[in-house]
């Protein structure tokens, strides 16, 4: 891709995907690019307090400040040109085409995947909200005999600031990294949870039914606060790819686990391949506390995120369950962090990445355990499967344990589907993209476990499809 | 046309000729035994059959019931009815055994048809008892930390679950213990019928007192030297392979 389809699909859509129109008339619009102004702007809109937009403007400046991390990041991120974005779509700016208007690839894909009808629409951007209405409102009823709050960034630090204030912005704050300081100025959407102490929730809760025109999926915040003994599970994403005209997207995720709570969230990313995906997400656990990440990344262009979590309380737990599937075009730069803080932390971090084509997959993990530390554990296997001869990975651990009494564990493979094994499938009848993809989701197998059911349901569906054009 | 029949078939790899006109036709209802020295072309002439992409066919045919098989995918051979017993199975860490055959089955079904799940894992408990295999294999990755006689076994159970026209038996023997020899030699046994035939391909004759087949046939530089009956495996076992050599080494091709 030139320099110029990237500055074309910024200013206008991405015509690839098929035609997209933004509407003539703008209620409320931020222009282009990005200062001092858009962010007023954008906290205008929202009405907000003003330390909320003193919040963001600090960020902004930050954002300003910090260079590129091209230093070790993959070069590609020079291709995104921050004075060509919009920042902020409100109800009246989301682009929008016809049904007749979607590729039929695109529509072929929801076939397979065996999409609902009322969804597909609004994942191919013919409607702009999901009509999830009745099933939301019922959600909420139960949530609010519970004492359970979700509510979007903006209505969270409105409504209920004495609740959100204390720890937004301190699990990740907005220095912690450039993309962080982005979105902390320009941040709209996402979820502000909070799950009071001992209320463990039986159901997951879902993104989706939050997802609206305001909800762009850009800047996404969210900030989850399990008080003491609570459980909860956060679902975010789906299977189907979401056909974005958004080419940059930089979400926070803030978890905070008091002590004996635990947060467990699970992430399916498939964004289209023209997005850059770039995600900030790190878990607090305080005493007794277990923060779980499980991120499966098959979509995107380029996707950078290392899902960490701070043990700050003795027998604080963290784990990180990864899968990343790298196509053509793709490059899966995804890890995680452990920071161990207090005695008796354990932490476990099992990647599986998957390179096809001249994909490329990237694992980093940081782990550290400082010298005054007992009795912390640390697990990491990280395996990566290449399926053809250019694919690529390249790991990249980062552990750092003083002390006597740690232990570290990094266990690290790299492994090929071989011609021999691919003839011993097909000799029992299997063709040969049946074999790859049994071979494939045999690799997989362990983690897919991790996820609910109707998701590795999906997830196998989606890795099926992704390994056809693989073969041959 | 029941049978397996290879004519006049001259391979070669890496541009060395290891078949030389090779032929050999194998009618269903019969067993067939294939014995030679090593380096010989046993192994290639098996993975010739079963379609393997490395080889080049330089001339010959192979006809399964009557269809030229040569150039066809490996799974297309397969589901016209030939099974290849590898010498060295492979393992395919994280699919379960139960999974896999049940896949190769889903692969023989019409479109839209379904394995009924209940039928399923009653015949294939009921076959794993006959080899003596443990149910919980079922769970284990297939062949994954399996000792030789595991694998073997679990090539049998997978010949016995898919029902084959043709069955080829690359060095099943080969590792294998007394006990675990039997339990092959009668999980084969028990798939003897008309509707059937087994190439077995063997470097010993000691499998052949347990699968006794209906004609043996002598390897010899890239084709069949000399054929007779199960009598023939018991003189080589005695005389050596050193006395096929002689004795064929002189024979034109």
């Amino acid at each position: 891709m030139t320099d110029t389809d990237i500055q074309n699909q910024a200013i206008r859509v991405d015509t690839e995907k098929g035609n997209f129109k933004y509407p003539e008339d703008y209620a409320f619009d931020a222009g282009v690019g990005l200062n001092q102004d858009t962010v007023k702007y954008i906290s205008e809109v929202k009405q907000e307090a003003p330390w909320i937009l003193d919040f963001r403007l600090k960020a902004l400046e930050i954002f300003e400040r910090k260079p590129m991390p091209t230093k070790w990041a993959d070069q590609d991120l020079n291709n995104i040109h921050f004075d060509e974005i919009r920042y902020y779509l409100s109800k009246g700016q989301v682009p929008s085409r016809t049904w007749d208007e979607v590729p039929d690839d695109v529509k072929e894909t929801f076939e397979r995947l065996g999409i609902p009808e009322q969804e597909r629409k609004f994942l191919a951007g013919v409607e702009a909200q999901f009509d999830s209405e009745a099933a939301y409102s019922r959600m909420q009823e139960d949530l609010e005999k519970e004492g359970v709050i979700f509510v979007g960034s903006s209505e969270g630090l409105a409504q209920y600031p004495e609740i959100f204030r204390p720890y937004f912005g301190k699990v990740i704050p907005s220095s912690d990294n450039k993309f962080a300081a982005l979105n902390s100025a320009t941040f709209s959407g996402g979820s502000f949870i909070y799950v009071p102490k001992g209320v463990k929730l039986k159901q997951p809760l879902q993104a989706y039914f939050r997802i609206n025109a305001e909800n762009f999926g850009q800047f996404e915040r969210t900030l989850i606060i399990a008080d003491e003994g609570a459980e909860i599970t956060y679902m975010e994403g789906c299977t189907a790819p979401k056909f974005e005209t958004a080419t940059l997207h930089s979400a926070v995720v803030e978890l905070v686990a008091l002590k004996n709570a635990k947060i467990q969230y699970i992430t399916v990313q498939n964004w289209s391949s023209n997005v850059f995906n770039l995600v900030t997400k790190r878990g607090m656990a305080d005493e007794g506390a277990e923060v779980k990440w499980i991120d499966c990344n098959i979509g995107s262009r380029l996707t950078m995120k290392y899902p960490g979590v701070v043990l700050k309380g003795r027998e604080a737990r963290g784990e990180v369950l990864s899968i990343a599937l790298a196509n053509d075009g793709q490059h899966q730069d995804t890890g995680a962090k452990m920071i161990h803080l207090a005695d008796n932390t354990t932490s476990n971090i099992i990647s599986k990445s998957i390179s096809i084509g001249e994909g490329r997959s990237t694992y980093r993990g940081q782990v550290y355990m400082p010298k005054h530390l007992k009795n912390c554990k640390n697990n990491t296997e990280c395996d990566a499967l290449l399926i053809n001869t250019n694919s690529r990975t390249d790991t990249y651990p980062a552990i750092t344990t003083r002390g006597q009494n740690n232990t570290v564990q990094h266990e690290a493979s790299v492994s090929k589907v071989s011609a021999e094994q691919i003839f011993y499938m097909m000799q029992r009848g299997l063709s040969e993209g049946e074999a790859m993809s049994l071979a494939v989701n045999g690799f997989v197998n362990d983690l897919m476990k991790a996820f609910p059911m109707e998701y590795s349901v999906e997830l196998k569906r989606l890795i099926d499809m992704e390994m056809e054009g693989s073969v041959g | 046309m029941n049978t397996l029949d290879i004519k006049h078939l001259t391979v070669s790899i890496d541009g060395q000729r290891i078949l030389k006109d090779f032929s050999l036709c194998i009618p269903k209802g019969e067993v067939h035994a294939l014995m030679g020295p090593n380096g010989t072309g046993k192994s290639t002439l098996a993975k010739v059959i079963a379609g393997h992409a490395d080889y080049t066919v330089e001339a010959g045919e192979i006809l399964l019931d009557g269809v030229d098989i040569l150039g066809q995918e490996p799974d297309e051979i397969a589901r016209a009815g030939l099974f290849l017993a590898f010498q060295y199975p492979l393992e395919i860490p994280g699919v379960s055994i139960a999974n896999f055959i049940r896949a190769a089955r889903r692969a023989r079904l019409p479109e839209g048809e379904e394995i009924n799940a209940v039928e399923y894992y009653k015949e294939l408990y009921a076959k794993m008892d006959a080899l003596k295999m443990d149910r919980k294999f079922t769970a284990r990755s297939l062949n994954e930390g399996f000792s030789g006689g595991e694998k073997k076994r679990c090539e049998i159970l997978q010949m016995s679950m898919l029902e084959p026209q043709y069955c080829v038996m690359d060095e099943t023997d080969s590792g294998l213990d007394i006990d675990a020899l039997r339990i092959v030699a009668d999980g084969v046994n028990l798939m003897r019928s008309k509707q059937r035939g087994f190439l077995v391909i063997t470097h010993y004759q000691r499998l052949l007192e347990y699968i006794v087949p209906d004609r043996v046939h002598v390897m010899y530089d890239g084709r069949i030297v000399h054929s007779g009956d199960a009598e023939l495996a018991r003189q080589l076992e005695s005389k050596g392979y050193d006395w096929v050599k002689q004795a064929f080494a002189a024979v034109p091709a």
